[in-house]
């Protein structure tokens, strides 16, 4: 199983250093989103240190979100899902190896950004870090959850939007203690409370969403 | 609970844009849905009979 | 092989679409004169019996409405939670097309009390929209019931689209209370000493009363309405069938 796990893990990270083009268009999504609050709301130091947390985390959401369309759609394109399904190994494995794989090229670039764009928010150095260890905990969530959206709209029409649709709701726990735990660092109370939940979502879903996710993607094929 | 008359009852004591805006909007809301099952049932049957029948007559133009 | 068995009342009968339509059929006049008859109680009640409020005079009566609808739009998801799941799970079409008959009206349910907390907020609280963890949370449930909805219509499939719905409601079942649990949580941080909008300090006996025959009047409400377009679903579904074939030209005589 471990096996077929690594199997799938060094395929997709192939094909995305392949196709860098598609990753960086995504971070460099993340960078304008978050550029384009500051010039609606005004550049007021107070104002956007207040903002920073809740722009940040929206703008990763939404990076997240655009970044599922390449997630199952590919290899259902040119049959290689199928060969999953019909694959002797648990297709729960195959799922967390692609969701992991996902996560490294969408997630983990958007952590380690993150801090360099609060710099633009006036951010104080340990709610850059809060930021940064919320969002490695957070966009992991973000991953298992829209897997299970990608895999329920895999090949439908206007699929697109359609996973903004259904995945956007069940990110805002997510959310609300990801920014949370910077609003807390910067307010000085402390973010322990936040890590703790975000660590429980983690779990939660690493445990739930490759189940799920598997199912839709059953459902999907058949 | 007695009103004493009929515009103290819509007055509301002061409050009757906000009560009958929520209680008529609910009303329009359900009988809106009320309306719209009785015309889906409607065009379910009506569509179903051109359906039916276009496929008799297929039938017998091939029979 | 003989047929030993005796021919005992099942109820697993009306798990077939051709059996239920026409359950369906019967009972649902039922519900709905049950419907209109508590909601003309709960309204009496409401408007001639409880008397007004110490703190925030006629307006409160909006509750009557209000917490009936909320109280609907979660039990309504739940349901359609519920029989989609077993749809998925035993295979059989009638429980999907139930799921899929809840959602509209479960929908609305929560607009409503969207709308009627708005029409609330704005005397008692000054503006018609406060982030409040109730409002919030409707809201939330509200983009649910619309993306089980949108899924739906976006497949083909008949059966893929019900049991794409089914995994959707029960991920979103599953999230409901963590979803509620957040936002609460996010607006007593944010808001320090939130009024919650059901919290009426002192509750008259008949206040109560009111809200409780209000909110079985709309339960009876969602389930004659549901009736109504779970038989629209069947006769859709179902027109391959020669029963469907009678049955519209019995309706087109």
């Amino acid at each position: 199983m471990i096996r077929a796990l690594a199997w799938v893990l060094r395929r997709d990270l192939l094909l995305a250093f392949r196709r860098r083009g598609d990753v960086v268009n995504a971070l460099v999504f993340f960078v304008i989103v978050v550029s384009l609050f500051p010039l609606g709301v005004g550049p007021e130091p107070n104002q956007l240190r207040g903002m920073a947390p809740g722009v940040l985390w929206v703008a990763a959401l939404l990076a997240c979100m655009l970044s599922l369309a390449r997630l199952f759609a590919p290899d259902h394109q040119d049959g290689t899902l199928e060969q999953m399904l019909l694959a002797g190994e648990p297709l729960v494995v195959l799922v967390l190896g692609k969701v992991i794989s996902h996560w490294l090229v969408s997630g983990l670039p958007l952590v380690l950004i993150a801090p360099l764009l609060g710099l633009q928010f006036d951010l104080p150095g340990n709610a850059l870090a809060v930021l940064g260890v919320s969002l490695l905990l957070g966009t992991p969530v973000l991953s298992l959850i829209g897997a299970v959206g990608a895999a329920l709209t895999l090949g439908v029409r206007g699929s697109g939007v359609l996973v903004a649709l259904l995945v956007l709701p069940l990110f805002v726990p997510v959310l609300i203690f990801g920014a949370g735990a910077v609003g807390a660092t910067i307010a000085g109370t402390g973010a322990e409370a936040h890590f703790l939940l975000l660590g429980g979502f983690l779990a939660l879903s690493m445990v739930l969403a490759p189940w799920a996710c598997a199912a839709a993607l059953r459902i999907a094929m058949e | 609970m007695n009103w004493g008359s009929w515009q103290n009852f819509i007055a509301m004591g002061g409050y009757g844009l906000y009560v009958w805006g929520a209680y008529v909007v609910t009303l329009i809301a359900l009988v809106a849905e009320i309306v719209g099952l009785i015309m889906r049932r409607r065009g379910v049957i009506e569509r179903l009979g051109k359906y039916y029948a276009a496929r008799r007559r297929n039938h017998e133009s091939e029979a | 092989m003989a047929m030993s068995k005796s021919r005992r009342f099942s109820l697993y009968y009306f798990s077939s679409p051709q059996s239920f339509y026409p359950l369906a059929g019967a009972l649902q006049p039922w519900f709905a004169a049950l419907a209109a008859l508590l909601c003309a109680v709960g309204l009496y009640i409401g408007f001639f019996v409880a008397p007004t409020d110490a703190t925030q005079g006629e307006v409160y009566r909006i509750i009557f409405i209000h917490v009936a609808a909320s109280w609907m739009s979660m039990f309504l998801y739940l349901v359609m939670g519920f029989w989609s799941g077993v749809g998925l799970v035993l295979n059989t079409r009638l429980s999907s097309m139930v799921a899929t008959a809840l959602a509209p009206t479960g929908a609305l349910f929560t607009f409503l009390a969207l709308w009627t907390g708005s029409f609330w907020g704005k005397p008692t609280w000054g503006t018609w929209w406060a982030w409040d963890a109730r409002m919030t949370s409707e809201l939330i449930l509200l983009f649910l019931y619309i993306g089980f909805m949108a899924l739906q219509s976006a497949i083909d499939d008949q059966r893929r689209a019900d049991k794409a719905g089914a995994v959707l409601a029960l991920v979103g079942t599953i999230n409901i209370p963590i979803i509620y649990f957040s936002v609460k949580w996010w607006s007593t941080l944010h808001q320090g000493a939130s009024v919650s909008l059901t919290s009426a300090p002192t509750m008259a006996k008949t206040m109560l009363l009111g809200m409780l025959i209000m909110a079985l009047g709309f339960w009876m409400y969602s389930i004659a309405a549901t009736l109504a377009r779970v038989r629209c679903v069947i006769l859709e579904r179902e027109r391959h069938t020669d029963w469907v074939e009678a049955e519209i030209g019995r309706q087109t005589t």
